[in-house]
This record gives C-alpha cells, sequence and structure tokens, in this order.
C-alpha cells in the first residue's frame, strides 16, 4: 500500500513537472459522437491529428468522444481546461452554453466552437462551415443526370444548417430544370444507419432516382448501390461504399481551419473571429466527380470554381420563399442574419417544412 | 471443478460491509491486467480513474451533479422494484418532468417571485409522476406489461421534448437553433456552495433517499411494498391492494424521475434542449439493483457509477485512452460488484469431484 | 400503389424487421427458462462486429454470420455464469453487459471503420419468388431471413410439442419444483442464456452484414431494446413475435412513405408511432388476461439455487 501511495505521489510529482517544463502547445478537442461515426465526429477527429501531423513535437493533443451535451459537456471542457489545454475545439452546436462558462473561467485558454455564434468573452471563436455552396453544385448535378425529374433527400432535424443544404439544392437545380422536384424525409436522427437506408429505400420506391443525404452514417450510399441509381456522400468521402454510385462527396475538411487557428496560438496572434467558410477557405472539399458524363463533371468543377472565387453566389436574387413571397431581389445576395436562421422553404420544395 | 452455492442462514453482515472492497480489489487487479495488455501504464491509468476526479474540489461538485439525478431517480426506482413493478422507463418520466417543470421559464420568463422555483419543481415532479402514471394505469386496467409500455412511453417523450424545443418553445432570438429561451436568473437552481456549480439537485437527491429509506423502514406503507413485492398472495390475504400499490409506486419512481429532470434542466443546463439527459433513466436501474434497493446503498452507488464516468474522461485526457476502454472498464467494474455480492446471501464452495453433491 | 412498389415496401419491412425478429426470439427462449437478461443490445452489437470482422478475414459472408452467432454466444457466458451461477441480479447484470459490449465493439471494429463490408447474397427461390406481392419479399431474401422464419417454426415446434420444450417452460414457470423432478435448472437457463446469445448475436451479424452492410461504433442504434420490448409484447409465444416485429418494422416504413409523399404531419408524431401503436396493441391483446398469465414464465428475473 505504502509503495502504491509512493508511486502516486511520484507520478503526480513528475506529471506536475512535465506540465511546467513542456513547451509543447496542448491542442484539445471535445466530440459529440464516437470518432468511429465515419461522419461529424470523425471528420473532426482527422482536423486534430492534422494539426499532430503539422507541428509534430510543438503540440500535444488530446480528445474527449462520445461528450453528451448537457451538464456533462461543461464538466468535460472544464476539464480539459484545466489540464493545461492551451486551446480546445469544442465540435458540437449544444457546446454552445458550456464553452461560453468555461470561456469565462479560463481566460488564458482559447476556446474555438463550431456551428454556434455566441462569443460572449474575447477568447471565445464560433466558427462554421458553408456547406450550402456544395449543396448547391450537387443540386445542379442531380437536376442533369436524373431521368425522374424528382430526387430524394434524407434530412435529420429542421435547423438552420439543414434548411439552407436544402434550399442551396433545390436551386441549384432549378438552374438546370425549372420544374425539378424534392421529397424530403426527416429521420429524427443524425446517426442510424438502419434507419438511414429505411428512408433512402421508401424514397427510391417513391421514384427518386438519385439521393443526397444530410445524417451521417453511410447506409444510404450503399442503399443507392444495390438499387443501381446515383447519389451523393455527405461529410466524408463515401466512395468506397458506392464505387459506381457515388458522384461527389460534400465532404467536412477542418484541418486547415484548426491547423490556422493552432499557428496562431503559437505565434500569439489569435484572435476571437467568427469565421463562416467554404470552398474558399477550404473547409468544404468536394471529392472527386465520379460516375458522370464529361460534360457533367465539367460543369460541377466550374460551378465550384465560380462559388470558390466569389462570382456565383447560391442564394443571390431573385429568389421566391415557397408561399410565394419574395425574399431575394433580383441584384441582391441574401442577408447573413437570414441564411443563418432559415427556417423556410424556397419555391420549389413540394413539402411543408417542419416547424 | 465447479462452483456451487451454499445459502447462509442469514445474509452476512460482514460481507455486506466487505462486498464493495472485495470488488474494489479485484477491479484494480483485472484493472493492471487489462492495462497491461493493451501497453498503457496501469498505475497512471488507475490513478486517473479513481483518484483525479476526487482530489480537487471543483471535480467533487462534479461528482455530485453527476451523481443526483442517479441518486434521485434509482431511489424511487428501488420503490417499483421492491414492488415488483418493472418500470424501466424512468428516462421518459424524467423528460416530462423537465418539459413539465419548464412550462413557468418558458412561457413566464417575467416571473421571478420567490414561488417561481417552488412551482417549477412540483411541476416536475407532477410531469414525471403523470407520465409515469399511465403505465400503471394500463396494467392496472387492462394487464398491459409495464417493462413495454414504460420502455416505449421513453421515446414518446423524447419525441414530444423534440417537437417542442423545434417548435413551439423554440427560443425566438436564437436563430432557429433547437433551444428554448435560457431561464431567468431566478428560475435557476441556486449553487449550494461557493466553491463549484453543484446545485441544490444534490440536496433534493440527500433528502429523497432519506425519505424513501424512511418509508421503506419504517412506514406501514413500506411494509405494504415489500409483502406486495414478495408475494402478491399474501399482500392480498393481509387486505393490501396490488393495483393501488402498482399505481402508489409509478407515481413515486416517475415523481423522483421528474424532479431530477426539473433540477437538472433548471441547474445545471439552464435551458430545454432536444437532448437533456445522457441515459440516466436506465444508468440508474443499474444504481438501484447496485445499492440492492435499499435507499443508503443507492448513495454509495449512485457516487460509485458518476465517479466511473468522470475517471474515464479523466483517463481519456490526462493519458489518452480511448473512451472505449473506459466502457469496458466500468462494465467490468459492474460485474464485480455484482459477483461479489453472492456472498452476503451464500458461501461459496469449489466443488472438485462431481459425486460429492447431487449434480444439479 | 402499384404491385412493384407493394413488393419492394414489404422487403423493407421485413428487412428492418429481421434483426428485431432474431433478438426477440432468442430472448423469448431466454425468458421462457425464467432469465431476464436485458443484454440484448450489448449481445447485439457484438454479433454486428463480430459479423463483419469475420466477413473481412474471410470474404466469406455467411463465415461472417457464423462469427457473429459464436460471439454472441461466447460473449452471453459471461452473462450467464454471473446471473445462473453466481446468482447475481439479473437485471443489472444484463444493462452491465451492454455496457461492456458497447466498449468491446467498439474497440475491436476500430479498424474497420469506413470499410464497405461484405454483403450477404440474395437467394432466389424459384417459382416461389414470382408468386405476385409475396413471392419477391418472401422467397428473394438472404439466408438470415430464411433462417429467422425457420427459427419461428422451430421455436414454436420446440417449446409446446416437445420434451425438451415441456422442460424448458417448467424451469421458468417454477425452478423449484423442476428442481425436485431432478431436472438440473442450472444446465437448462445456460443452454436458454446461450440460444438467446446466439440469436442476437445473428441479428447483429444482420446488420452489419445485410441491413447496412458496414461497422460503425453504436450501429444498433436501441434496437436490442425494441427487441426486449417485442418479447413482452408476444406474451412469450413465438408466432405473435414475428406478427409484434413486422408490425413495429412496417409502421416504421409507412411512416417514411408518409412524409415522402408530402403529408403536412409532424416528424416527431410520425416518428413516435411504432412506439405507440405497440403499446395499443399490446393493451388490446392484454385484456384476454388469463392467456397473459399462462404464457408468463413465473421464475422470470429469479435466481435459483438448489437447498443442500
Amino acid at each position: 500500500m505504502k509503495k502504491i501511495l509512493l508511486s502516486i505521489a511520484a507520478l503526480a510529482l513528475t506529471m506536475g513537472m512535465t506540465g511546467a517544463a513542456s513547451a509543447a502547445t496542448k491542442v484539445c478537442a471535445i466530440y459529440v459522437g464516437p470518432i468511429g461515426d465515419f461522419g461529424w465526429s470523425y471528420q473532426h477527429h482527422q482536423g486534430l491529428l492534422a494539426v499532430k501531423a503539422k507541428f509534430g513535437d510543438e503540440v500535444t493533443t488530446a480528445h474527449l468522444e462520445s461528450v453528451p451535451e448537457g451538464a456533462d459537456a461543461e464538466r468535460a471542457i472544464e476539464r480539459m481546461a484545466r489540464s493545461g489545454c492551451n486551446i480546445i475545439f469544442t465540435t458540437s452546436f449544444g457546446y454552445m452554453d458550456a464553452t461560453n462558462k468555461v470561456a469565462k473561467k479560463f481566460p488564458k485558454v482559447k476556446f474555438e466552437h463550431a456551428t454556434g455564434y455566441k462569443r460572449e468573452h474575447d477568447n471565445v471563436s464560433t466558427y462554421s462551415s458553408r456547406f450550402y455552396e456544395g449543396r448547391y453544385i450537387i443540386g445542379q448535378m442531380a437536376a442533369k443526370v436524373s431521368k425522374t425529374g424528382t430526387a430524394g433527400y434524407i434530412a435529420s432535424f429542421p435547423i438552420p444548417e439543414v434548411v439552407r443544404g436544402i434550399n442551396a439544392f433545390i436551386l441549384g437545380a432549378q438552374t438546370v430544370n425549372p420544374d425539378f422536384k424534392l421529397k424530403v424525409v426527416w429521420v429524427n436522427t443524425w446517426f442510424d444507419p438502419g434507419k438511414e437506408s429505411d428512408a433512402a429505400k421508401t424514397l427510391i420506391d417513391q421514384g427518386v432516382d438519385i439521393l443526397t443525404q444530410h445524417t451521417d452514417s453511410t447506409a444510404p450510399m450503399q442503399v443507392a448501390a444495390e438499387r443501381g441509381i446515383k447519389a451523393f456522400g455527405q461529410a466524408s468521402n463515401m466512395i468506397n461504399f458506392g464505387k459506381e454510385t457515388q458522384l461527389t462527396s460534400i465532404v467536412d475538411d477542418w484541418s486547415q481551419y484548426y491547423i490556422g487557428r493552432v499557428g496562431a496560438v503559437m505565434d500569439g496572434s489569435w484572435k476571437s473571429t467568427d469565421t463562416w467558410g467554404g470552398l474558399a477557405q477550404k473547409m468544404v472539399h468536394m471529392a472527386d466527380y465520379t460516375n458522370v458524363p464529361a460534360d457533367v463533371a465539367k460543369e460541377a468543377a466550374a460551378t465550384q470554381e465560380a462559388i470558390r472565387s466569389g462570382s456565383l453566389n447560391p442564394f443571390a436574387g431573385p429568389i421566391t420563399k415557397q408561399d410565394g413571397s419574395e425574399w431575394v431581389k433580383a441584384g441582391e445576395a441574401a442577408e447573413i442574419g437570414t441564411l443563418l436562421g432559415m427556417n423556410f422553404y424556397v419555391k420549389g420544395v413540394d413539402n411543408k417544412l417542419p416547424q | 471443478m465447479r462452483i456451487e452455492l451454499e445459502r447462509r442462514a442469514q445474509p452476512s453482515a460482514l460481507f455486506a460491509m466487505l462486498s464493495p472492497f472485495i470488488a474494489l480489489g479485484i477491479t484494480l487487479v483485472a484493472g493492471v491486467i487489462m492495462f497491461k495488455v493493451m501497453g498503457l501504464p496501469p498505475i497512471d491509468a488507475l490513478y486517473a480513474f479513481f483518484i483525479e476526479p476526487l482530489i480537487e474540489v471543483w471535480s467533487l461538485h462534479e461528482l455530485a451533479i453527476k451523481a443526483a439525478p442517479l441518486i434521485l431517480i434509482a431511489t424511487g426506482l428501488a420503490v417499483c422494484f421492491r414492488s415488483s413493478n418493472w418500470n424501466i422507463g424512468a428516462e421518459g418520466q424524467f423528460v416530462m418532468g423537465a418539459v413539465a417543470g419548464s412550462i413557468l421559464p418558458i412561457l413566464f420568463p417575467e416571473q421571478t417571485g420567490a414561488w417561481v422555483l417552488p412551482a417549477m419543481m412540483i411541476m416536475g415532479m407532477a410531469g414525471g409522476a403523470a407520465w409515469g402514471a399511465i403505465p400503471a394505469w394500463l396494467k392496472n386496467q387492462f394487464g398491459a406489461n409495464e417493462i413495454l409500455t414504460s420502455l416505449m412511453l421513453v421515446y414518446v417523450a423524447q419525441l414530444i421534448l423534440d417537437w417542442l424545443v423545434r417548435g413551439i418553445w423554440r427560443d425566438p432570438d436564437g436563430y432557429n437553433f433547437p433551444e428554448s429561451r435560457g431561464f431567468s436568473p431566478e428560475q435557476i437552481l441556486p449553487e449550494v456552495l461557493e466553491s463549484g456549480r453543484a446545485h441544490y439537485g444534490a440536496v433534493f437527491a440527500i433528502i429523497g433517499a432519506l425519505v424513501v429509506w424512511f418509508m421503506l423502514a419504517r412506514t406501514m406503507k413500506g411494509f405494504e411494498i415489500k409483502v406486495i413485492g414478495d408475494s402478491p398472495r399474501a399482500g392480498q390475504f393481509a387486505g393490501f391492494s396490488a393495483k393501488r400499490t402498482t399505481m402508489f409506486a409509478f407515481l413515486i419512481a416517475g415523481a423522483f424521475a421528474g424532479l431530477a429532470g426539473i433540477s437538472e434542466v433548471s441547474g445545471a443546463i439552464q435551458q430545454l434542449r432536444p437532448v437533456i439527459s445522457p441515459g440516466y433513466g436506465f444508468i440508474a436501474i443499474i444504481v438501484a439493483f447496485l445499492g440492492r434497493l435499499n435507499p443508503l446503498g443507492i448513495f454509495a452507488a449512485g457516487l460509485i457509477l458518476a465517479l466511473s464516468y468522470l475517471g474515464s474522461e479523466a483517463a481519456q485526457i490526462s493519458l489518452g485512452i480511448s473512451d472505449k476502454v473506459g466502457r469496458v472498464f466500468q462494465g467490468l467494474l459492474l460485474f464485480f460488484v455484482l459477483a461479489c455480492d453472492t456472498l452476503i446471501h451464500y458461501r461459496l464452495k469449489l466443488v472438485f469431484s462431481s459425486n460429492s453433491a447431487r449434480e444439479t | 400503389m402499384n404491385i412493384e412498389m407493394t413488393e419492394a415496401i414489404l422487403l423493407t419491412v421485413f428487412t428492418a424487421a429481421t434483426p428485431l425478429l432474431l433478438a426477440a426470439l432468442g430472448e423469448l427462449v431466454t425468458e421462457r427458462s425464467g432469465v431476464l437478461n436485458l443484454g440484448v443490445e450489448g449481445m447485439m452489437i457484438m454479433g454486428a462486429v463480430a459479423g463483419f470482422a469475420f466477413a473481412q478475414m474471410t470474404g466469406n459472408a455467411y463465415l461472417g454470420a457464423i462469427g457473429g452467432v459464436v460471439v454472441g454466444t461466447l460473449f452471453s457466458l459471461s452473462f450467464a455464469f454471473l446471473a445462473i451461477t453466481l446468482v447475481t441480479n439479473q437485471v443489472a447484470t444484463g444493462l452491465a453487459l451492454t455496457i461492456l459490449g458497447l466498449g468491446v465493439s467498439g474497440l475491436w471494429g476500430e479498424s474497420y471503420i469506413g470499410l464497405a463490408g461484405v454483403r450477404m447474397e440474395t437467394i432466389v427461390i424459384p417459382f416461389l419468388s414470382e408468386i405476385p406481392i409475396i413471392g419477391r419479399p418472401l422467397f428473394a431474401q438472404d439466408a438470415i431471413f430464411y433462417v429467422s422464419i425457420a427459427l419461428v417454426i422451430g421455436i414454436s415446434y420446440f417449446l409446446f410439442k416437445t420434451r425438451a420444450g415441456l422442460i424448458l417452460r417448467s424451469v421458468g414457470d417454477n425452478h423449484g419444483s423442476a428442481h425436485a423432478l431432478g431436472i438440473s435448472v442450472t444446465k437448462v437457463r445456460y443452454l436458454a442464456v446461450m440460444f438467446g446469445g446466439a440469436c442476437s448475436g445473428l441479428a447483429g451479424a444482420h446488420l452489419s452484414l445485410v441491413y447496412t452492410p458496414q461497422w460503425v461504433e453504436n450501429m444498433t442504434a436501441g434496437r436490442g431494446w425494441i427487441a426486449l420490448a417485442l418479447v413482452v409484447f408476444a406474451s412469450w409465444r413465438p408466432m405473435r413475435v414475428i406478427a409484434g416485429a413486422y408490425l413495429f418494422g412496417a409502421v416504421g416504413i409507412a411512416q417514411l412513405h408518409i412524409q415522402a409523399l408530402g403529408y403536412d404531419i409532424p416528424s416527431q408524431l410520425l416518428s413516435s408511432l411504432p412506439y405507440i401503436a405497440t403499446i395499443v396493441v399490446l393493451v388490446i391483446i392484454s385484456r384476454n388476461r388469463r392467456l397473459t398469465l399462462i404464457n408468463t414464465p413465473a421464475s422470470l428475473g429469479k435466481g435459483f439455487v438448489p437447498d443442500r
């Protein structure tokens, strides 16, 4: 017993010492799902791994996975802050208040909160990704490739980000086929391979011949492959699950942003910012255009380049809301506030948005 | 060789005390072996699991926050399980308690009188009790098995919460994100001490455990519950109504879970969100049995389980141990604790030849 | 609705229901012996990862399924040892088994994330599969589906028509008198728990080899719990399990179709339909109390130690 106590004391001592002596920047991340989801949390973890690969011994990393939103999140973030993390990426919307509360207690630690909007202290930044840019591109592609003129959309929850994606998709499709139809099914989960697969089958049975998803698992891609229709991937590159099926995938790529922010902490230039990056900032990355005729791939690449360079804005007017009222006038672009809180469909979506 | 059990004439008080420590000892040994096999430093890992969360004051507060709902729910469940009512839907009762308790802060944020918090707590208990009454009523009225009905109502409760926070209860200033408005400061359950985050939910857990302990040990109602749980026929002869007991047990369990729900929302989260529980209602079932359905035992079991969560986190951060390892370790710990409890009622005998005892 | 669409919908329903059916059948046999194993979710996820792993190693989905069965069985033995030999509390031990299973499967499967799985092939039965409407959904299916149907019939026969089945039920109904008759309660219960583990393992393998041929953590997503509820729903009778599983699957798929057709109903209400439907049907069938009581194993959840 005495021996154990001694070794514990020695251990505490060495841990204290390494903490003080080490000059490495400690980079931490906290995920809402398991890193094995091959979706949202997986991609954030890839970002953390990219930081480690880039800076090597200059950084140490730590992460927590499957941390539920709510009371657990605040404790987990606080434990990270106390363990000597210099910068903490909190990667779920539900961590917003917890992040700000802990940030208040630890003014020297930098906090990066994904997809939220609260920056109550100047050691909190927020960042998010303009996935809708990718959705506009795949909307165009869908309208070109589809024979039935109807696409299926497997949606998770009616939050602004998902609604934005649906609108961008239909706006992209309408540039090719003004009568393009979209069937939306809400599965009320981010991740349940079985349920997503059921939704995919349902949509195919109802006559869609192209499938897109805003849920995390690769199950819909597999169903599309099995039924011989085309599909778009989400979050990660799903080509392994549909070699002859995936047309492209909208990949979340956090590595550039994470490397940049960690670099800023290291050279002392870190400031509280709000980043909403898309193709231009390399936060959104399109997987290779595959399984489409050359001209479709070429046009998709051209659209991608136009959005990247800023010459094309997916939410440029004129845009009419589903109820027929005018949203954006011709020659104008949508306001960022409306985009952030989007809770309506544009014209062309048949279903009513669940509210 | 095989293991045989021999029933003790009466439960061993010695082993009732010792068994958790024996379990801890086995867990430590198993932990050393497991971490060694995985190439992790065993002493450091065990330190992170069992000591690190306990040496700092803030972390003790967090332990209380995590343990309080588990203890509160499990105490209520003990009343159900003691009376042989298989309520496995405490998660749903927790959620509906939180929903009912949040009516005031969400619809009437300007109500900040001293009456508001008590009213919220009472409404939370009522909400949980009402949700718990459904399976009880279905059982009494139609003979519908409560395992199924209480479990199914968990999913329904979660979807009701989801519908509310994405729809009519959504924060008008929240960019249409799925969350309710933040509660006003007067509608937030205050912290107990200056030194950390633990709120009055922890106090409720202590009071709840004491009340149920007293009821079970000292009152006629407690006697009735135990008699009906052990033998419904004997209960009938004694003039106790099984139906009334079923309803009573579900109401108590629901009210306790509901109080845990509104305490968690008002004290720790301070708004309503689509997901407010990391599975407290299910983990509490383990806590209830780990505590041998005795509120005082439940108190200890709740703390141990909460510690295993905090410890797993500490080990992930300080040693980079995967959370999966934490979960395996948690599972093993539970296995050992359950296995050692056998010693209270039985003697273990290793039988080497097959003819020394009758084939069982 | 045309014939082709009806066929497709039935096929979807059967696929969605098969893992529920398998796991529930296994649990039914376990519970008939008087043991309540709440670890179905944990045994299923172990079957899923093992099924995927063995299929990857061998390139053969059938060997994968066998792997799932074997691992599910072995995993259930840890529960059996505690709950039967050491008479620990069954409810708590089952829940601990689930926690353990989720952890172990996550560790085991780490290297399989992002890999496409081996899909089990469809076996088309000639002539029968050409019957309109029910032909394709019933007779152009994977091997695990056929096994699940065979199990329903086999277990019904076993429980109610064989001596061994009678012994199993008598152990579940009154372990004391079964013991007095010279039946080895321990042995019967071990076998029943292992059968439950095997079925849950196969159910998990169905997920990772047929339903969604891939491995991701927590991919069972609560199906083990539904399976547990289905056993109760069926009042411990195999034929009712199949009805319950297909009803649950059908309501789940129907709500997706209602959405895709564009009806304006809150998706949360639609998502809750399978749960509400199960409760309502249970209430209706429970009114015949005598029938329910006859089938409920009286010793369910109670440990047994013979007096010596």
